[in-house]
This record gives C-alpha cells, sequence and structure tokens, in this order.
C-alpha cells in the first residue's frame, strides 16, 4: 500500500460525513422548495413540509402563476430577461475592454482607474442609491428600465477579475507580434486577445447575470409601476399583498414562483460551470 | 483604430518615434478603458459627490431648501435610531462572517484535500445557493421559519413542542445570519477552493518529505498560501453585514413587530428617504455609514496584510 502523503490522499468515509452536513444544510431548502411547489395551499397547512401531499399539483400551481392577474409573472419574466441581457451584456463588455486596457497598456491614470474603482466598492449601496435616485429622477429616468440597466452595467469585481486575467492570459509578446505585421489594435484585440479572454469572460457573464436577475434593492428603489418590475419584486409584492388585511394570499403561487425564477438560473450555472470554474481559478486569486 | 498601427508608418527618427508611440499607447489604452470609466462616473462617482452635496443641505417645512453646513453630519453622530441599528450589524458581523467564512474554509479544504468522496458534486452542490436571489432565499427560509407551515411548526406538531419563534425579536437578527450564511457560504468556498488550487503542489510534496502530517501541512503551508484570498473575503462579508438590507427587508412582512425601520442603517436611510421624504438627511447618513465601512474595510486589510 502506498505511503499516505498529500499528494496521495484516500477519500475518507468520515470527512465526507462531516462536510456531508454542510452539504444537507445548503440543499435543504430547495428541497422544501421543490416539494412545496407540488401542494396547494390546503397541502401547505396540512402536509409535512418535506414530504409530499396526497395530491400533486404542480401543474396546477405553475400554470396558475404564470396566469394569475393577467400574466403578470409573464411580464416580470421578460423585463427580467431584458434587465439580464442588456445590463450583464453591457457590464461583461465594459469589464472586459476595461480590464484589457488595464493590464496591455501603459497610459496615465490607469493606477488611479484601479485604485478608485476598487476603493468604490467599499461604499455601501445605500450612500449610492438615495442620490442615484434623486439624480435619475431629476434625468427623467426613474421608473424606466434605464434606471435598472445603467447601474447594472459597472462590475467592479468583473473588471478586477478581468484586469488579473487578462495579465496572465494574454502574452505581450504576441501583442506586439500581431502590430508587427500589422495589425490594427482593435483587430488584434478581437482576433488574438478575445479568445484568449474567453474562460473570463464568461465567469463574468455569469456573475453579472446572477447579480442583474437577483437584483433587488435598486430596482425597489428606481420602478414604481409594477409593470416594469422584476421577478424579485414581483415576488416580494405578491407577499407583502398575503400579508395585508383583505389581500389574496397567495403563498402557493409565492412558492411556486420562486421556484420558477431559480430554476433557469441555477441551470445556467450547472450547465456552464466547467467554463466559469476555470475562469474563476485563474483570475480572482493571483495576484 | 488601424490608423494607429505603428508598423505602415515612415520611420521618424527614434527619439521622436517612442513618445509618439507612447502617446498611442495612451490613446489606444483609454479608447478601451474609456467606456468603463464612463459610466463608472456616472453611476459611482457623480452620486458620491451628489450625496455630499446634499448633506449640506436640509428642507424646512417653511422656507424650502437651506444650507446648513455639517448640522446634518452632528444630528446623525447623535442619532440613537442610526446607532441602535450599527450596534445591530456591528453583533451581527461579529458572530455571522466567523462562522460562514469558518465553513466555507473547512469545505473548500476538505474538497482541496482529495480524501471526499464525490467532490466535483460536494464544489457544486455547496455553491448553489449563491444563484438563488436573496428574495427567493428569505422567502423561503422565512416560511420555513413560520409556525403555520414552516418546519418550525411541523416540528412543534410532531412533537407536541413549542420551539421558539426564530422570527421572534430576541431571535429574528440570528435568523437572518442563517439566510446570510445559507446564501454567502458556497460563493466564499468557492474562493477559498479557487485559491488553493494555484497553490503549487511542490510545496506539499517538500513539506511531506520534511515529515509534516496533512494538518501541519494545512495551517504552515495552504493557510499562509491563501492569506490574500481570505484577507479579501473577509473584507467582502464585513461590507455585506454593513450594508445588510434585503433579508430584514424581505422578513419584515412576516416578521413585522421583530423588524422595525431601522433595523440596520441602511433600512434606516431607506426608510428616511422613501417613507419620510428626508432626502438630505438619509444622504447624510448613508455617507456616515460608508466612511465607517471603508475604515473597518481598510484596518483590516492593512491587519490582514501586515502579518505575512
Amino acid at each position: 500500500m502506498p505511503p499516505r502523503t498529500p499528494l496521495n490522499p484516500r477519500p475518507s468515509i468520515p470527512l465526507t460525513v462531516v462536510t456531508g452536513l454542510v452539504l444537507v444544510y445548503t440543499l435543504l431548502p430547495l428541497a422544501w422548495l421543490l416539494v412545496n411547489a407540488t401542494k396547494d395551499q390546503n397541502g401547505l397547512l396540512d402536509s409535512f413540509g418535506l414530504w409530499f401531499a396526497d395530491d400533486t399539483h404542480l401543474w396546477d400551481n405553475i400554470t396558475r402563476t404564470l396566469t394569475y392577474d393577467d400574466g403578470v409573472f409573464v411580464r416580470w419574466l421578460l423585463n427580467t430577461l431584458l434587465y439580464v441581457a442588456a445590463g450583464a451584456g453591457g457590464a461583461t463588455v465594459l469589464a472586459v475592454l476595461g480590464g484589457y486596457a488595464l493590464a496591455k497598456y501603459r497610459f496615465p491614470g490607469r493606477r488611479a482607474v484601479f485604485a478608485v474603482v476598487l476603493g468604490a466598492v467599499a461604499v455601501p449601496g445605500t450612500a449610492l442609491a438615495v442620490p442615484t435616485f434623486l439624480m435619475f429622477s431629476n434625468m427623467g429616468l426613474t421608473n424606466t428600465p434605464w434606471a435598472v440597466i445603467i447601474p447594472s452595467l459597472i462590475s467592479p469585481f468583473g473588471l478586477y477579475l478581468m484586469w488579473v486575467f487578462a495579465a496572465e492570459a494574454v502574452p505581450t509578446e504576441l501583442l506586439e507580434a500581431a502590430r508587427i505585421d500589422g495589425s490594427g489594435e482593435l483587430r488584434t484585440f478581437f482576433t488574438i486577445a478575445l479568445p484568449l479572454l474567453m474562460p473570463g469572460t464568461v465567469t463574468v457573464l455569469l456573475f453579472s447575470m446572477v447579480a442583474t436577475w437577483n437584483n433587488y434593492f435598486l430596482p425597489l428603489i428606481m420602478i414604481k409601476d409594477p409593470d416594469w418590475y422584476p421577478l424579485t419584486l414581483g415576488l416580494n409584492a405578491w407577499n407583502a399583498q398575503a400579508q395585508t388585511a383583505g389581500g389574496e394570499a397567495v403563498f402557493d403561487l409565492i412558492i411556486t414562483g420562486s421556484l420558477l425564477t431559480i430554476v433557469p438560473i441555477v441551470a445556467i450555472f450547472l450547465l456552464l460551470q466547467r467554463f466559469w470554474q476555470s475562469g474563476l481559478a485563474a483570475g480572482s486569486v493571483k495576484e | 483604430m488601424t490608423l494607429l498601427s505603428t508598423s505602415a508608418q515612415a520611420a521618424p527618427p527614434p527619439r521622436r518615434r517612442a513618445r509618439s508611440r507612447l502617446r498611442k499607447e495612451a490613446l489606444v489604452g483609454w479608447g478601451f478603458a474609456g467606456p468603463f470609466v464612463a459610466v463608472f462616473g456616472l453611476v459611482f462617482l457623480a452620486p458620491i459627490g451628489y450625496a455630499l452635496y446634499l448633506s449640506l443641505f436640509k428642507d424646512r417645512l417653511i422656507g424650502g431648501t437651506s444650507f446648513v453646513g455639517l448640522d446634518n453630519y452632528g444630528e446623525a453622530l447623535t442619532d440613537p435610531r442610526f446607532w441602535d441599528g450599527l450596534a445591530r450589524v456591528g453583533l451581527f458581523l461579529l458572530i455571522q462572517v466567523p462562522v460562514m467564512l469558518g465553513i466555507a474554509l473547512l469545505v473548500a479544504l476538505a474538497i482541496d484535500s482529495g480524501r471526499l468522496y464525490g467532490k466535483s458534486f460536494f464544489r457544486v452542490a455547496v455553491f448553489l445557493p449563491y444563484a438563488v436571489p436573496a428574495v427567493v432565499a428569505s422567502l423561503i427560509w422565512g416560511f420555513m421559519y413560520g409556525t403555520r407551515f414552516g418546519l418550525v411548526g411541523n416540528i412543534n406538531d410532531a412533537f407536541g413542542i413549542t420551539l421558539p419563534d426564530p422570527l421572534s425579536p430576541s431571535l429574528v437578527l440570528a435568523s437572518i445570519g442563517n439566510i446570510v450564511t445559507w446564501e454567502f457560504v458556497g460563493y466564499n468556498m468557492l474562493i477559498f477552493y479557487s485559491a488553493l488550487k494555484v497553490v503549487p503542489r511542490s510545496l506539499y510534496e517538500a513539506a511531506a518529505i520534511d515529515g509534516a502530517g496533512e494538518w501541519r501541512v494545512v495551517t504552515s503551508v495552504k493557510l499562509p498560501a491563501i492569506r490574500s484570498a481570505l484577507v479579501i473575503a473577509t473584507i467582502f462579508s464585513i461590507i455585506g453585514s454593513f450594508q445588510l438590507f434585503n433579508e430584514p427587508s424581505i422578513l419584515q412582512k412576516l416578521a413585522p413587530n421583530a423588524i422595525t425601520s431601522d433595523f440596520t442603517p441602511n433600512l434606516y436611510t431607506y426608510s428616511l428617504s422613501f417613507a419620510g421624504q428626508q432626502h438630505n438627511y438619509a444622504a447624510t447618513v448613508a455617507i456616515v455609514m460608508g466612511v465607517i465601512t471603508a475604515i473597518i474595510a481598510y484596518a483590516v486589510q492593512l491587519r490582514g496584510m501586515r502579518k505575512g
């Protein structure tokens, strides 16, 4: 039997069991959500939370969630898709261009850009929220999609990740060679740098997508009209409605709606995990 | 942009060529970084400046808005509603952040040790809650905490007991801590795990030859190697704690008596500006909070880096 060394480990049952406790903790609420999305209001009240009721209402719940109140949930879903496509897509483009510039060009103000961006991360959301709201209000942008999209375009984390990633993944000699061959800077970027930046780009895109898909605070202050709500705000509105006197309690719809809200984003993460994990490993911590 | 290419130009004297090359590089660099910087200025710097400006004025019922200098700051620094909220997030931070980062670190070390069955399943499954919106996480846990159709109610019914109510005023802060831990334990685990993955394996080999056991390798090689990741995760968690808003704001509907409108400084600024229309004072409280956060984050960074 080979000696046990840190380089040659054998799987350990006790360690797997202990770490498995954390796994149970992280998966339990998701299991609860899945199970309870199959119940109607009576089932929610009568049956045990972690097991199915006698009859399943999953399909019925999904249909009612999608059609309740003239299908407002679908509208919220489309709004969320718009915010994600424009906000996260734009944030990724800006972060890739900016990170590439910081890593590969010497220009005056480069250090300042980096310091200011990192410093700004420490500014609490509300310190910005109130004045951003007032500014956007003066500009006539509140209660429009722009109020959600424009602030989503900046991802300091994305810029940082792309900067570290570009410094490592794009050899400067390669760029020099392209220049000597007469390639313009834009063409060099698209044909040589961008393909090398792909793992980092996918990582930034995914994390921006989650941030935008899950955003609550920004739309909460910017959007008053339910027609422009994203899913998070809509679910919150349904929850508030259930708690007000005279409002219709729609707990079954909140639970099914929650499930429908997380399924797409979880699916994207699982499908693309190979890409984002490699991007994160290469970019996030090597300094 | 092709216009900027150096190659096709007639060769000028070397000195001038070097200088024009530098100028060109600066131009292209700003060309790529410009869009980010412009939007950043609009959504980060301009609001900060505007908040500073707002904080110097006061809206009066009679006479409109007038310049009051630093009066708002004096008011904020002696405002018990602000300090109570700050003390609450301070307590939250002292308990929740070490618990969350500790669990995250242990899981990352366990996965990295290569001694787990199903290691890639662990990595993905523990990370999953990060993809769940704070709204949904708070709703799920809020319902589970509930005595009506939540797990707490189920357990009470099944065993004929009365567990303490997680949504009561004395427990609600801990209940929020549990939600935040659940949401971010996997994210931090992934940061630590990514850092561990780039530690050169040869270090472990050398330690093993020197007779170091597994635990010794962890404390003497692995932890020092990922120090910067630990510091960054700590700073982000501190900032997150001070910004606590989403979870209490959503739970408020399920526990209106336990979560007041000034439960955290962030909730306080929100209710000041959107329920109370006190925009100037809200901006002041937000700035004070921002300064406190920045000071503490900076102190942690200094301390974290010095120990190395």
